[in-house]
């Protein structure tokens, strides 16, 4: 199975799971969420799986019943979590082959923090780093770092006039964070470091560059710290809903997760994600040589939340059980079913015009382990997905080529 | 009776001149691979610690970016995490700036590495000196010196009462009873003073060791208050047995003053060194490789590092100049912690130690910058470590070489065991946390939620 034909799966890695009642499962291991041996586990088996990649949620806010809303007094699930970067970074030396992909904010952090940490984890994994964009609207989150004052958002109140221009602001930034780091990994030439003896020089400077980004959140000067990643540029991701994060991962990414809920719906999002992209004329030749878009198009992988189990009656069964403790929401389609009726799904979902699917298991670890023993294999046998790992990189198991270095020119290569 | 156990860290080898990128030995100062080795070699020596040092921005002289030495690094914090996974007893310590990070993210950060290497976090505490490292951050310009610390102060205030914002028994998890918290204001903080205005509930649960071992390199009168009111381990470059000495009862006197036991605070200096089988081969080694370290190039750099100015017109092997020093002059070399406080006095100190030993600017450089304290044998190496530590010059060292990442091989697999055979270093690692293994008190409050507090604290 070739790169181009297998489908992509990947996994969202978040607490005892997506279920606000996962972590009383018997499974479940919820006093060893904060542990190392928890999340190499989970990456052992999503790697056993051939999994594209994992991603790992993150926010500079306790978890909340509303991700816009306040955090809740609530006792009764889970609260409380470890940087998600850093866990990718443990992560790295214990996989070999999987893709890992925090989530990393660029509201409140250091776009050269960001960038260089980045380049650090595609270093330490080989080849294996993303970054999943995210955006940080909340009111709390910005009292937490107290550099900046934000009104937060109301689900109710997406569409006022303020909350529109604080949101375009927001992705503004993001997208200009995304810039920064990708000028940064630029900033290095790959051979820059030439150890040579003879002119007692241990880098060539004309192939380091000052990125000299100015924008009206920050400005950098460069170059990076950190020497250019083995991937060129590590995977950049954005999960996105609606027109504007449409716009900054047509902008700024190379994949995008997206929430559909049926077929028809797939094919309305892939139509919105593909317009956002000709509106910023990504791949477009005479915007590229103008500065952002980017050449390939972006893979679409359509985010599910799923709950499997070995009749769709006894799935549709825990759901009822887990919701009666606490009921589900999500922005994502929720599918309780077995391995054979989701791998169908999959598979219509992906005629639609979808690159793969980032599932997001309602339970750890049972349903990434069904995802894993069972659905993998069910794809497999129907001759759509992978039977081993081939690409060794995260952007080549994509079919993404390694971004060629925007400051070199022919004079400086040759 | 038990003798004073030393405490052994080892540093990563330097973006700077000390470390021979052109020795065949010399690998790759990215490579995780390179990291892994060193960490694994200091684990097998049952070292405490590992260090990482840091840098914001790359060094540039006269505006252009320095080629000569080491450049490049990566991300402390992605490395030390990754080392996490390949070693399980060794303590992991970043130097982290405190004026370019903001406490919550600082926070979050050192608690999820204390909490995935299962209490091994060390945060060694610096503030940037550099105006011009400002460029690549949101913040830009710089702090004044007092600013600098008075942020440094707050920074740790703040980190400290989010990392106390978690009891050691905030998390139930009880499945029957459906109780993941104990309490639904779990990580509730706030703190106003003169740098940071913040509030809100931290996200991150308590680590293992409550609060992880905060270093500190203080060299200032004001810095060494600073360190020993905070610390719980200095790291300094005072090196020669008479300076460690002077350096080690000043400290240990200011923590005393501050209302602390002495014993909390570990004085650690670096140490490089070099080893050979007789004292006469180890001496010219590191004549070897010192001649190296300070090469004509790199001598005329250091010196520019005194005087703030070019001096690339200068013949290195010719004496110190007697050129002013132009401290005041816009930077020539950016980048780099300077080495001086009073640039007329190191000059007029260099220019006299020139004239009189008859020595050349490169000589004297070399002299100045002679950081491998210790040169011989095994056994006399093992005899001078031991000394320093009996006789209350230090409590140990940071020790590292002038190459990566195999350096530290020839100190783990010669002097460590005989330091181990004199009873002065452990055989095993005894304790569960870098805390205990560096005979440091749980941090108080260990476990306790501390009151929260919205007034000025310090």
């Amino acid at each position: 199975m070739s790169t181009s034909d297998s489908l992509h799966l990947a996994v969202a890695l978040s607490d005892a799971g997506w279920h606000p009642a996962a972590w009383r499962e018997a499974g479940a291991r919820p006093a060893q969420l904060s542990t190392a041996g928890y999340w190499a586990d989970l990456a052992a088996t999503a790697e056993r799986g051939l999994l594209d990649l994992l991603t790992i949620e993150d926010g500079f806010g306790l978890q909340s019943h509303d991700h816009l809303a306040e955090p809740d007094r609530r006792t009764d699930q889970v609260r409380g979590r470890l940087d998600a970067h850093l866990v990718a970074a443990l992560l790295a030396p214990l996989t070999s082959r999987i893709g890992l992909v925090p989530t990393v904010t660029t509201t409140h952090t250091e776009p050269f923090h960001t960038a260089n940490a980045l380049a650090t984890l595609d270093h330490d994994s080989l080849g294996r780093a993303g970054w999943r964009v995210q955006v940080s609207v909340r009111a709390d989150e910005a009292r937490h770092l107290g550099r900046r004052t934000l009104p937060g958002v109301r689900r109710e109140h997406l569409d006022t006039p303020e909350t529109v221009r604080l949101v375009a602001e927001l992705f503004d930034e993001a997208a200009d964070a995304v810039e920064v780091a990708r000028r940064l990994w630029d900033s290095w030439e790959d051979d820059a470091e030439i150890r040579d003896d003879a002119t007692n020089r241990f880098v060539d400077r004309d192939k380091l560059h000052h990125v000299d980004f100015t924008g009206p959140q920050f400005s950098v000067r460069g170059p990076a710290i950190t020497p250019r990643p083995p991937q060129g540029h590590p995977l950049v991701a954005v999960l996105a809903h609606r027109e504007v994060p449409y716009r900054l991962a047509a902008r700024s990414a190379d994949v995008v997760f997206v929430t559909p809920h049926d077929a028809d719906g797939v094919r309305s999002v892939i139509g919105e994600v593909r317009a956002a992209e000709a509106a910023v004329g990504r791949g477009n030749a005479d915007a590229r040589s103008a500065g952002a878009p980017l050449g390939e198009p972006l893979r679409i992988l359509a985010d599910l939340v799923v709950l499997l189990d070995q009749t769709r009656a006894a799935a549709q069964e825990r759901l009822a059980r887990l919701d009666a403790r606490a009921p589900l929401r999500s922005d994502a389609a929720i599918l309780a079913t077995t391995p054979s009726d989701l791998a169908d799904l999959l598979l219509e979902w992906q005629q639609a015009g979808l690159d793969g699917f980032r599932l997001r298991p309602a339970v750890l670890p049972d349903d990434l382990e069904t995802i894993t023993d069972a659905l993998v294999p069910e794809l497999q046998r129907r001759g759509a997905f992978r039977t081993a790992y081939d690409e060794t990189t995260l952007r080549g198991r994509f079919g993404l080529s390694r971004p060629a270095n925007r400051y070199v020119t022919a004079g400086s290569t040759a | 009776m038990t003798r004073k156990q030393i405490i052994l860290g080892a540093y990563f080898p330097g973006v700077n001149h000390d470390t021979v990128w052109s020795d065949p030995a010399s690998g790759s100062h990215i490579d995780f691979a390179s990291f892994a080795h060193w960490a694994r070699t200091a684990e097998r020596g049952k070292l405490d610690l590992l260090f990482l040092a840091e840098g914001l921005r790359l060094r540039d002289r006269g505006g252009e970016i320095f080629d000569q030495d080491v450049v490049g690094r990566p991300d402390t914090f992605t490395v030390l995490a990754s080392l996490a996974a390949v070693t399980s007893h060794i303590g992991l310590a970043g130097t982290i700036n405190s004026t370019y990070n903001e406490p919550y993210e600082l926070a979050r950060k050192f608690a999820t590495l204390d909490l995935l290497s299962g209490g091994r976090a060390a945060w060694n505490v610096v503030t940037s000196s550099d105006a011009d490292t400002g460029e690549n951050f949101r913040r830009g310009g710089f702090l004044g010196h007092h600013q600098r610390y008075s942020r440094a102060g707050e920074t740790l205030e703040v980190v400290r009462r989010l990392w106390d914002s978690w009891g050691s028994d905030a998390i139930v998890a009880d499945k029957e009873s459906a109780q993941f918290l104990r309490d639904g204001d779990v990580g509730e903080f706030a703190f106003s003073g003169e740098q940071f205005d913040v509030s809100g509930r931290f996200t991150t649960p308590r680590s293992p060791q409550g609060h992880p071992v905060i270093l500190q390199a203080g060299e200032s009168p004001a810095g060494r208050d600073f360190a020993a009111a905070h610390s719980d381990a200095i790291f300094s470059r005072y090196q020669r047995f008479d300076e460690a000495k002077t350096f080690y009862d000043d400290v240990k006197a200011r923590v005393a003053k501050a209302g602390r036991n002495p014993d909390e605070v570990k004085i650690l200096p670096s140490a490089a060194v070099v080893l050979g089988d007789t004292l006469a081969e180890a001496r010219e080694r590191h004549a070897e490789i010192h001649h190296r370290q300070v090469d004509p190039w790199t001598a005329i750099v250091l010196a520019e590092m005194v005087w703030n100015r070019d001096l690339s017109h200068l013949d290195p092997d010719g004496p110190v100049p007697d050129l002013d020093p132009t401290p005041d002059a816009p930077k020539w070399i950016r980048g780099r912690a300077p080495l001086t406080q009073d640039a007329h006095a190191t000059a007029a100190a260099w220019r006299e130690l020139g004239r009189e030993q008859n020595l050349s600017l490169r000589e004297v450089v070399k002299h100045v910058f002679d950081r491998a304290v210790f040169v011989g044998t095994p056994e006399t190496v093992a005899d001078e470590i031991d000394r320093y530590v009996r006789d209350g010059a230090t409590d140990g060292f940071i020790v590292g070489s002038h190459v990566s990442p195999s350096g530290l091989d020839e100190f783990v697999d010669e002097v460590v065991p005989r330091l181990v055979d004199r009873g002065v270093f452990r055989s095993e690692y005894t304790g569960a946390t870098l805390r205990d293994n560096l005979g440091l008190a749980p941090p108080s409050r260990f476990g306790e939620r501390r009151p929260i507090d919205s007034s000025v604290a310090s």
